[in-house]
């Protein structure tokens, strides 16, 4: 029975050194990769004959600010359906030249996520075949969900907003 | 040959046609739009947009406490909006690591599964709008009624919900809607019966969506299709079976799966699942009718930090009067941590990606829709099909826009 022990020797075998920042939260085994290894790393959890990692589940970035140079976060959980085992990993990009490797050639369910991504965090999915916007205007200037953006906005003076706790 | 046919600029026989096939066409059922490519009746192309009506949940969820996220879920398939509620309450639970009662999960699985009754409903009976017969709609849409009836009996709204809490719900059920729920289950098997009879094996329906938008298994799990339109494809993937929540360990239910996956599959493992809702409803009033004394009054898990205490115990006792402020005022933090939740929602698999950095609100949430997932096939499924066959097409994958765009 495949287990998150097993994924993490096999994992460690094919990429020693590589991956790092194991750990279990709620059970999930979590697991960072460099950035330009993510494709291999997903090609590997898809071929591999145990691991069989080949439902795409979600993927999605996260903003850090403050840890500069590695400033969005792309999240991807994959699903082996076979032995109902999950895994969630990220790999770190520079916002200043977020590029990222598509995994739309394996996973046509990445198309939508990745542009998904990209409209809102704008990392640059490399070897996409249509990356624009989907859910914003195309005429859109900036990414809307980077921390920098608050969601109320600040210019407006109609709105005392202090009386509820977020002014 | 025609290529050696000279046509003059903009003649008739050389151009196809380009169709908007929405954004506000009455056959889409949502706001999203379909510019087909159109060779006469048959689809060449067909290029989606979606997005008209987004609102930018995910950012808001940034700036809100958890228990104020709860309404952002009643708009994402607001066909069945409780099941979004529980789904979203599921994942607070699990981030804070309460133990819900028993009670409260099996009055949960009686809500979820009377909002996937409804929402299959209407998408099943719109498969029959669409392919032309009105009557099975208009019959069902009565008993549709029945189960919101029961809604607003437990949380005194009807179709966005917002139903219970983190926790549990915010009342008891009062005799009233158990009243009305026995009501539906002993008139809603003969209408569903009905219903069944008249679709199931009428001449005219299964021509008309037998091998209409089929799509196999392997292509299904690829495009990252869930729920009720992965399994008519052929996969029992159900994530109440896989990755159990609620309590639906203990009850007793099969997973219909179908073989092409096309519209009629499709229209079978929803009435199918139908059934089994029933039954899973049966089993848990069942369930909760054994409770007696004391445990028939237990609706919410013991949470003082994150479940609103009761009115009169604000007025009289001071530290429920603390934890109302403080769950109000939104100044109750979260522990820090990551967690993914899914449930198995009315279209399949809907998750929930919490980052936490133990702040007041989310650092950062992301809905795992599946219509959002799913629909990116469509291009692949109505290709070279006819017009007529792309709406039903898009009516049995159920696509609701309020899922889509988030």
């Amino acid at each position: 029975m495949l287990n998150n022990e097993i994924i993490k020797q096999k994992l460690t075998e094919k990429f020693p050194d590589q991956l790092t920042d194991w750990c279990e939260p709620y059970g999930m085994l979590t697991f960072t990769a460099p950035a330009p290894l993510n494709l291999k790393v997903l090609q590997f959890l898809y071929d591999d004959a145990e691991l069989r990692f080949q439902f795409l589940t979600d993927l999605q970035a996260v903003h850090y600010p403050d840890s500069k140079g590695a400033e969005l976060a792309v999240v991807y959980h994959l699903h082996n359906l076979v032995d109902n085992v999950r895994i969630r990993f990220k790999v770190f990009v520079d916002i200043e030249k977020p590029d990222v490797y598509s995994a739309t050639a394996l996973y046509r369910s990445a198309n939508h996520m990745e542009r998904e991504t990209f409209d809102f965090y704008g990392v640059n999915f490399v070897g996409h075949p249509n990356l624009i916007r989907i859910l914003n205007v195309e005429e859109m200037d900036y990414f809307p969900m980077r921390k920098q953006y608050p969601v109320e906005d600040q210019s407006r003076i109609d709105k005392d907003d202090e009386m509820f706790g977020r002014g | 040959m025609s290529e050696h046919i000279l046509l003059p600029e903009g003649s008739i026989e050389k151009q196809t046609t380009t169709l908007n096939l929405g954004p506000t066409h009455p056959a889409t059922h949502g706001v999203f739009q379909n510019v087909l490519e159109l060779d006469g009746e048959r689809i060449l192309k067909s290029t989606s947009t979606i997005g008209y009506i987004h609102r930018a949940f995910e950012k808001i969820a940034e700036r809100r406490p958890l228990y104020q996220i709860t309404p952002l879920t009643d708009r994402l398939n607001y066909c069945s909006s409780p099941i979004n509620n529980m789904g979203w309450h599921i994942t607070c639970e699990k981030l804070l690591g309460l133990q819900i009662p028993k009670r409260v999960d099996y009055l949960r699985v009686i809500i979820m599964e009377l909002s996937r009754i409804s929402d299959h409903l209407i998408c099943n009976s719109i498969v029959g709008v669409d392919s032309g017969a009105y009557t099975g709609f208009l019959y069902v849409m009565q008993y549709r009624e029945l189960i919101y009836e029961i809604y607003e009996e437990i949380c005194g709204s009807r179709l966005t919900t917002t139903i219970g809490r983190i926790g549990g719900f915010e009342r008891n059920f009062t005799p009233a809607a158990f009243q009305k729920l026995e009501k539906f289950l002993k008139e809603y098997p003969g209408v569903l019966k009905e219903f069944e009879n008249l679709f199931t094996r009428n001449r005219i329906f299964m021509d008309r969506t037998i091998g209409c938008g089929p799509i196999a298994a392997d292509r299904a799990l690829n495009y990252g299709f869930t729920g009720p339109n992965l399994r008519a494809a052929g996969v029992d993937y159900d994530v109440r079976i896989h990755t159990p929540y609620s309590s639906y360990e203990d009850f007793d239910f099969t997973i219909p799966v179908g073989t092409t996956g096309d519209c009629y599959d499709r229209f079978l493992v929803r009435n199918e699942e139908m059934w089994q809702s029933l039954s899973i409803i049966q089993q848990a009033y069942q369930k909760v009718q054994e409770f007696k004394g004391a445990d028939a009054e237990v609706f919410h898990a013991d949470a003082p930090a994150y479940y609103l205490p009761a009115k009169k115990d604000v007025y009289t006792k001071m530290e429920a009067l603390i934890y109302h402020f403080k769950i109000v005022m939104g100044e109750t933090e979260m522990p820090a941590g990551e967690v993914y939740s899914s449930i198995e929602a009315a279209n399949g698999e809907l998750g929930f990606y919490l980052v936490s950095d133990g702040g007041r609100t989310p650092y950062r949430l992301h809905f795992r829709r599946p219509c959002f997932i799913y629909y990116q096939a469509f291009e692949e499924l109505v290709k070279g099909g006819m017009l007529s066959d792309a709406i039903i097409t898009m009516s049995s994958l159920n696509l609701i826009a309020g899922e889509m765009d988030a």
